[in-house]
């Protein structure tokens, strides 16, 4: 089965953005979503926005969707606007909520983009069968949204964003509504899937050992103004296996995120 | 200003109404349009379209100003038989609400308490409501003089003010019974856990949880008990109510057009103070109406 | 209580309940010695009987009323709830006339409508039909074509999605059960309105001057038999819309949601 996406042609990163900003609200009372982010996502590359409620990390991603636009900076995705990236369908999208249409079933929501996109009926249902495959769905492929459990609902959102092979997929915390055991399982796919596909991912989360499991770099950010206070490097490779939860380094690089998400090291009791 | 803007426009949608009416009235076919005319045979073909004349067609405004007149020299202006009418009606529709009110909510009261009286009554309820019950106002009318002719005393009001709450009290219990089996189960077991019993948990809980279902189904009550009120005025030939009104004024429409226009505005005017009152009742209680889900 | 004995129950219950609204009517007819002022359930059947074509004429004026009236009013209702869930502003016009149209007695109407279209033409209870059709499907299309969710909008907003493409895959299906709300509850409201402005004037035939022609002239059971006609009437149609919605909702899956 091909998952390879589409061919990056030179180095061009996934994202750029310089100097956005997001202000919703009129000019009496504005509220600043986002400020001053200067963020580059290479291509390929994994990374997780962190922070508390309200730091923006929801709205930088809809910024890189183009479902909002940004009040101030310039973003490019893979060299052009987010716009233009949005048309040419060059990301892949899973919200919070799986957003799937109750009536359609699951290979039918899977194959929505393509229909939207002239996908021939035979080439659809082929990509729409290896998808529910991919994600482990492929006994519930007829059925309905309202027959499967929240964990079932968000694989076939996973799964509708990886359709049109996009080099970018945007995940907006994607697990928030599972329960820990199921979450970490989708984490171990997820990552399995990312690394089979060779896509870049943007991935909002507020958990931090989801963030440390999953990315290359941890962008920690904080509200009032939102805006980026850290990037944390994790140098654990492509390859993620479910026994790195236990490691130490693991926990090291989980202290870390969270120290940054503090903004002060936490003094340990055995160090006192 | 911006929240007053849905209000401005309705003000205009309701100038374009009668923009239109007086619009066709200015550019329409003087004699309407009518489909599949043959020559030469009057009256025949199917009228889509009315005449525009002054004589089918009153202007707007000699609606308005005909009110002021009166039906002759000695007889008050039509705007007062229009009132009084307008009294009359409205008077025959509240006694009729209440009664719906009282049967409906005594009726769901009962369904909500015992499962098996809902399994019961519920589908004939329902049922009820898709087939047309106020057939029987010409019925109801007949039976009613005619307890009067036996002896004993029947007034016509009673007639009509029976099948208004008759029509009322099907929406009334259907509402009421959703409203009362709306509280959260959380807050059932709540009250269960403060040993509360029925009673109380029917005042402190179902009643106050019920408003949210209850305002719409006493304003598809009121209505509908205007609607009973109206018909059966004409059924039984009541003198003095709006509906009998209309059909007296409609005879004479070919002489005084914009005639029968006035008891129509005042039906209008008693359905518009039937859902206005229910609206200020909303206003009251809107405290009850906390986390309503917005239509 | 068991599922088993619930079952049952649940369509005993109604069925007792017909049981007794049955006797109750045989008792009050019953009493022959001063005043018949009810039929015994056999005299009315026995009109039935004896007067079939007479009813079915009177059933089929008042049916062909309503049909009229409800495709005028579902047309009208359908296509305005279109433009007003696409433009605020007329959805802000159509606002106070729905309402006013909602409640007030539309049949009263009747008179003038006779006297502009003639008083030998059905149209003007058509007309009043299609109004009362109007308002619950109007109400119903205006509320459904807003019920997709954000999320969902968003989506297709991520799927470049044209203007047509997202109101033909997810608006429209998200309408669908609510049309088919408003067409039920219209359904009868139009047998009911059309069979009420009868009573106002207009050509002699129809259910309703049937009923009321024989109830005043004393041909109780007669008119009770054109009642039961009516009633049937209304049924026929509630259930004729319920299995038209069965079927389109069968070939277009709509989703649960109410």
């Amino acid at each position: 089965m091909r998952f390879e996406t589409k061919p990056v042609p030179d180095a061009t990163p996934a994202v750029r953005a310089v100097g956005v900003g997001k202000t919703f609200g009129t000019r009496k009372r504005a509220v600043e979503a986002v400020t001053a982010v200067d963020l580059e996502i290479a291509a390929g590359e994994f990374v997780s926005l962190i922070g508390p409620s309200g730091c923006g990390k929801s709205t930088l991603m809809r910024l890189f969707a183009d479902l909002d636009s940004p009040t101030s900076g310039t973003l490019e995705v893979f060299g052009k606007s987010a716009k233009a990236a949005r048309l040419d369908q060059e990301y892949g999208i899973a919200f919070q909520q799986a957003g799937l249409l109750p009536w359609r079933t699951v290979v039918q929501n899977i194959a929505l983009p393509l229909e939207l996109h002239g996908v021939s009926y035979a080439e659809r249902a082929e990509r729409a069968e290896q998808l529910a495959d991919l994600v482990g769905l492929t006994d519930f492929r007829n059925h309905r949204p309202d027959q499967l459990s929240g964990g079932m609902q968000q694989r076939v959102a996973i799964a509708r964003s990886l359709a049109e092979k996009p080099r970018l997929l945007l995940m907006d915390e994607p697990f928030g509504a599972l329960d820990e055991m199921t979450r970490e399982r989708m984490q171990g796919e997820l990552a399995r899937i990312v690394a089979r596909t060779g896509a870049a991912v943007v991935f909002v989360t507020h958990s931090i050992p989801e963030a440390v499991f999953l990315s290359d770099r941890v962008v920690v950010m904080s509200p009032r103004p939102g805006r980026i206070t850290a990037e944390i490097e994790v140098p654990f490779g492509k390859d993620r296996a479910e026994l790195l939860r236990e490691s130490p380094e693991f926990f090291a690089k989980v202290t870390e995120v969270r120290e940054a998400l503090h903004g002060a090291p936490v003094e340990r009791a055995n160090e006192r | 200003m911006r929240r007053a803007l849905p209000w401005i426009w309705g003000v205009v949608g309701v100038a374009v109404v009668v923009a239109i009416w007086e619009l066709y009235k200015w550019l329409g076919p003087a004699d309407g349009v009518v489909l599949g005319a043959i020559q030469g045979q009057a009256g025949s073909g199917f009228r889509i379209l009315p005449r525009t004349g002054d004589l089918n067609m009153p202007h707007i405004w000699d609606m308005f100003a005909r009110l002021g007149e009166d039906n002759g020299p000695g007889t008050p202006a039509l705007w007062v038989s229009v009132l009084s009418g307008l009294g009359v009606t409205l008077g025959m529709s509240a006694v009729g609400l209440v009664i719906g009110l009282v049967v409906g909510v005594a009726l769901a009261l009962a369904m909500q308490r015992w499962r098996i009286v809902e399994w019961g009554v519920l589908p004939w309820v329902i049922v009820s409501q898709t087939v047309p019950l106020i057939a029987f106002a010409p019925i109801i009318a007949r039976m009613g003089t005619q307890i009067d002719k036996a002896g004993f005393p029947w007034p016509g009001w009673l007639s009509v003010a029976l099948i208004a709450s008759y029509l009322a009290f099907f929406p009334i219990a259907v509402g009421a019974l959703r409203g009362l089996a709306s509280p959260d189960p959380i807050h059932v077991d709540l009250l269960r856990s403060y040993g509360a019993g029925y009673g109380k948990t029917l005042v402190k809980l179902r009643l106050p949880a019920s408003v949210p279902y209850l305002l719409p189904a006493l304003r598809l009550g009121a209505t509908s008990a205007v609607v009973g009120a109206v018909v059966a005025e004409v059924s039984i030939g009541m003198p003095g109510g709006l509906g009998r009104m209309i059909i007296q004024l409609a005879q004479s429409a070919s002489a005084d057009p914009a005639l029968p226009y006035g008891p129509i505005i005042g039906a209008v005017l008693v359905g518009l103070i039937a859902a206005g009152s229910v609206a200020l009742l909303g206003v009251i209680l809107r405290n009850y109406r906390r986390g309503e889900a917005v239509a | 209580m068991s599922t088993g004995a619930e079952r049952t129950l649940r369509i005993l219950m109604p069925v007792l309940v017909g049981v007794l609204l049955l006797a109750a009517w045989w008792a009050l007819s019953a009493n022959q010695g001063r005043v018949v002022l009810v039929p015994t359930p056999a005299m009315v059947g026995e009109q039935l009987v004896m007067y079939p074509e007479l009813i079915l004429k009177a059933t089929g004026v008042t049916a062909l009323n309503a049909l009229v009236g409800l495709g005028l009013g579902a047309v009208l209702a359908i296509v305005l709830a279109g433009v007003a869930a696409w433009l605020r502003i007329v959805d802000w016009m159509v606002a106070p006339v729905v309402a006013a149209v909602a409640v007030v007695p539309i049949v009263a109407l009747t008179p003038i409508l006779n006297t502009m279209f003639g008083a030998s033409s059905q149209f003007g209870r058509q007309l009043v039909a299609a109004l009362a059709a109007f308002v619950p499907i109007f109400i119903n299309v205006l509320r459904g074509l807003r019920q997709a969710k954000p999320v969902q909008r968003d989506l297709f907003a991520s799927l470049a999605a044209s203007g047509g493409q997202t109101f033909s895959k997810l608006t429209l299906p998200t309408a669908l059960p609510y049309l088919f709300t408003g067409l039920t509850i219209a359904s009868s409201l139009a047998v009911i309105s059309a069979l009420v402005a009868e009573y106002f004037g207009g050509p002699a035939n129809g259910l309703g001057t049937a009923i009321a022609t024989y109830a005043k002239s004393g041909k109780v059971s007669l008119a009770w038999a054109h009642v039961v006609a009516a009633i049937v009437l209304g049924l026929v149609f509630f259930l004729v819309t319920v299995l038209i919605e069965r079927i389109v909702t069968r070939r277009i899956p709509v989703g649960a949601a109410r």
